[in-house]
C-alpha cells in the first residue's frame, strides 16, 4: 500500500492513543470491572476513526449527515467512551463514573449517550443494525459512511454472516466493517476456541472488498479507511490484525485481561509503561 | 354466517394502504412475504421493501437500523421463526426503544398440517416479557387493520400476533380500537370470558351455549395483552366473580398468565385458563386441532361451568 501521511499527523494520533490507553485502564480499575484487553486492542482503530476519518460533529451528535460508527463489540465501551470524551461529546469528568449506578457510561454502550449509535453487549448484532442504517441512508439519498467495528470472537455468531451476506446482496458500499482481530476471546485464543481463519478469504467470498492490515499501524489504518478503498457496489471489510492488551507488556496476548480490571498495583505498572 | 377473513390478508392490505399514505413506512420480511402478505407492499414499493432471506435475527436488527434513522419499520415472519430473533429484538428494538412493529403470522395451532414446529404457542409469553413492548392479538380482520394503523401511529416497539387461517369477523367496521383498551363484546353476570384472537369468536359461541344452560356469560376482547386493560378486567371480575381466559396459545405465560397476575394482585377471583396445555401441537386440519387441543366453543363453555363450581358466594 502506498501511504503518505504527514508525520505530525501520525505522531499526534499515536500520542492520543497512548493517552487513551492510560485513561481506559484508569477508568476500568476505578470501576473495578470491565474489559481492558479488548479495549486496548481496538483503541488505535477508534482513534483513527474519531480523530481523522469520521465526518462528525461532537457538538451535534444527531447531525443527520454524520458518518455513523457502530461499536458492535460493545464490551470495548471504555475505549469508545474515552474517544467520545476527548472528541468533546461529553465531559471527561464522566469517565470516572464508568459502570456506576446512574452513570450515562453504562458497562456496555447504552443509548442515548451522545455519540453512541447502538446498544452494545450482545455480540453479532451491530452489522445488521449498520446495514439497516445504510439502507435508510440510501432511501434518503444520503452519502455519509457507516462503520461497524467487530471482534474476532464476535464473528463466531451466525448472525454476523447473515448480515455479511446481506450487505453484499444489497450492495451496501457505504458500509465499512473493521475487525479487531486480536486473536483472543474470553476463554482462549480464537484459533483454539473456534477457528475463523482464513478470515480475509471468507469475507471476500461473501462479496466484500477486503483489506488486511496491522491494526496498530496508523498509516495502514488511515490508508484502509480512505473512501478511495471502497469499490462501488461492494461493502468494505478491514481485517485489522491487533493484539489483546496492546501497549502494556504484561497484558499483551493475555487471555485473562479480557474481562478483568487491573489491580491498583498492576495499574501503577501499566501507567509507568505508558508514560 | 359471519364473514371469514384471514388476519394476515387484512394485514397485507392495511400495510399497503399505510405505505401509500406514509413514505416513512418500510417493510422487512424473511423469505415468507407471499405467506405473511407483506408482498402486497413489496410489489408496489419495492425500494422500501427488504427481503433478507431466511435470517430472522438479521431481519429484526436491520429493522432496528432503519427505525433508528426515522423509518417506521414493519418486520414480518411466522411467529415461530421470528422468535429465533427474540434476543436481537430484546437488544436492538426493546432496549433501544426503536419504532419497529414486529408482526407475525401463522401463530397458534390453526397453522394446521405443517405440524408442531410451525405451531407457535409460546410467543405471547416471550414477547410480553420485554420491557417497552406493546403486545396486540387482534380478534379478526377488522381489528387487525385498526391495530396495524394504531401500531404505526404509536412511537415504540410493538408485537402483533396474527394467524394463518380464515377466521370469523366479529367486530364492526366502525369499531373504535384503542391500544390498551379491552372491548366488551357481550355483557353477562355469572362469568366473564377474557379472550384474544380467534378465541374471541369461540367465546361468543360459548356464551350462546351457556345461555341455553341458563348461564349468563360476558365476553371481553382483550386484544392488547400488554399493557393489559386491568381496569376493565377487575371491573368484570367484580361484576361476575368468575373468570375464564381463552387464547390460541399455551396456558403458560400468555393472556391467561397476564390476567392471573393482575387478578391475583387486585381482586383474587376463581379463574380457569383455556389454551394449549403446555404441550406441542401436531399435523392435522385446523378444526381437528382445535378439537383435540381444547380450543373450541364447547371447551370454553366447559371451562366456564368448571370455574362456576369454584365461585365463592
Amino acid at each position: 500500500m502506498d501511504a503518505h501521511y504527514p508525520p505530525e499527523l501520525i505522531v499526534d494520533l499515536q500520542a492520543k492513543a497512548k493517552e487513551f490507553r492510560r485513561e481506559i485502564l484508569k477508568m476500568i480499575t476505578t470501576a473495578g470491572s470491565g474489559h481492558p484487553g479488548g479495549s486496548l486492542s481496538v483503541i488505535d482503530i477508534l482513534t483513527a476513526l474519531y480523530f481523522h476519518v469520521l465526518r462528525h460533529d461532537p457538538k451535534n451528535p444527531a447531525w443527520p449527515d454524520r458518518d455513523r460508527l457502530f461499536l458492535s463489540k460493545g464490551h470495548a465501551s471504555a475505549a469508545i467512551y474515552v474517544c467520545l470524551a476527548y472528541a468533546g461529546y461529553f465531559p471527561k469528568e464522566w469517565l470516572a463514573s464508568f459502570r456506576k449506578l446512574g452513570s450515562p457510561l453504562q458497562g456496555h454502550t447504552h443509548l442515548p449517550l451522545a455519540g453512541i449509535e447502538m446498544e452494545g453487549g450482545s455480540l453479532g448484532q451491530g452489522l445488521s443494525v449498520a446495514n439497516g442504517s445504510a439502507l435508510a441512508a440510501r432511501l434518503d439519498g444520503k452519502n455519509h459512511r457507516i462503520f461497524c467495528v467487530m471482534g474476532d470472537g464476535e464473528i463466531d455468531e451466525g448472525a454476523v454472516w447473515e448480515a455479511s451476506m446481506a450487505a453484499a446482496h444489497f450492495k451496501l458500499d457505504s458500509v465499512t466493517a473493521i475487525l479487531d482481530a486480536n486473536t483472543a476471546q474470553q476463554t482462549g485464543y480464537t484459533k483454539d476456541v473456534m477457528n475463523s481463519e482464513p478470515k480475509a478469504d471468507k469475507w471476500k467470498a461473501f462479496g466484500w472488498t477486503v483489506y488486511e492490515i496491522d491494526g496498530h499501524n496508523f498509516e495502514q489504518l488511515l490508508w484502509a479507511l480512505e473512501p478511495e478503498r471502497v469499490v462501488t457496489g461492494k461493502p468494505t471489510f478491514i481485517v485489522a490484525r491487533t493484539m489483546k492488551g496492546k501497549g502494556v507488556s504484561f497484558m499483551e496476548g493475555v487471555i485473562d485481561f479480557h474481562g478483568k480490571a487491573l489491580t491498583q498495583e498492576e495499574l501503577k505498572r501499566a501507567l509507568e509503561e505508558l508514560a | 354466517m359471519p364473514e371469514m377473513i384471514a388476519t394476515r390478508d387484512a394485514y397485507g392490505k392495511a400495510l399497503l394502504q399505510l405505505g401509500r399514505e406514509n413514505p416513512n413506512i418500510v417493510v422487512l420480511d424473511a423469505d415468507l412475504s407471499n405467506s405473511t402478505k407483506t408482498e402486497l407492499f413489496g410489489k408496489e414499493f419495492p425500494n422500501r421493501f427488504f427481503n433478507v432471506g431466511i435470517a430472522e435475527q438479521n431481519l429484526l436488527a436491520t429493522a432496528s437500523g432503519l427505525a433508528k434513522e426515522g423509518k417506521i419499520a414493519f418486520a414480518s415472519s411466522f411467529a415461530c421463526f421470528m422468535s429465533r430473533g427474540w434476543e436481537h429484538a430484546r437488544m436492538t428494538i426493546a432496549l433501544a426503544n426503536r419504532n419497529v412493529k414486529v408482526v407475525t403470522t401463522h401463530s397458534g395451532i390453526t397453522v394446521g398440517e405443517d405440524g408442531a414446529s410451525a405451531q407457535m404457542n409460546e410467543d405471547i409469553a416471550i414477547w410480553r416479557a420485554l420491557p417497552n413492548m406493546t403486545v396486540i392479538v387482534p380478534a379478526d380482520a377488522v381489528e387487525t387493520e385498526k391495530a396495524v394503523r394504531a401500531a404505526a401511529a404509536l412511537e415504540g416497539p410493538v408485537y402483533i400476533r396474527l394467524g394463518r387461517a380464515k377466521v370469523p369477523v366479529v367486530l364492526d367496521a366502525g369499531y373504535d380500537f384503542q391500544i390498551g383498551r379491552a372491548k366488551v363484546m357481550r355483557e353477562g353476570t355469572d362469568v366473564a370470558i377474557i379472550a384474544c384472537g380467534l378465541m374471541v369468536a369461540h367465546s361468543l359461541e360459548a356464551a350462546k351455549l351457556l345461555e341455553e344452560r341458563g348461564i349468563s356469560a360476558a365476553v371481553i376482547n382483550m386484544a392488547t395483552v400488554k399493557p393489559l386493560d386491568v381496569e376493565t378486567l377487575v371491573q368484570w371480575a367484580e361484576k361476575t366473580g368468575a373468570i375464564v381466559t381463552a387464547e390460541e396459545h399455551s396456558i403458560i405465560g400468555g393472556l391467561g398468565g397476564a390476567v392471573a397476575e393482575s387478578l391475583a394482585e387486585n381482586l383474587p377471583t376463581p379463574m380457569e385458563r383455556v389454551g394449549v396445555e403446555d404441550c406441542f401441537g401436531e399435523s392435522g386440519t385446523p378444526d381437528e386441532l382445535l378439537q383435540k387441543y381444547g380450543l373450541t366453543p364447547v371447551h370454553v363453555a366447559e371451562a366456564a361451568e368448571e370455574v362456576l363450581t369454584r365461585k365463592t358466594a
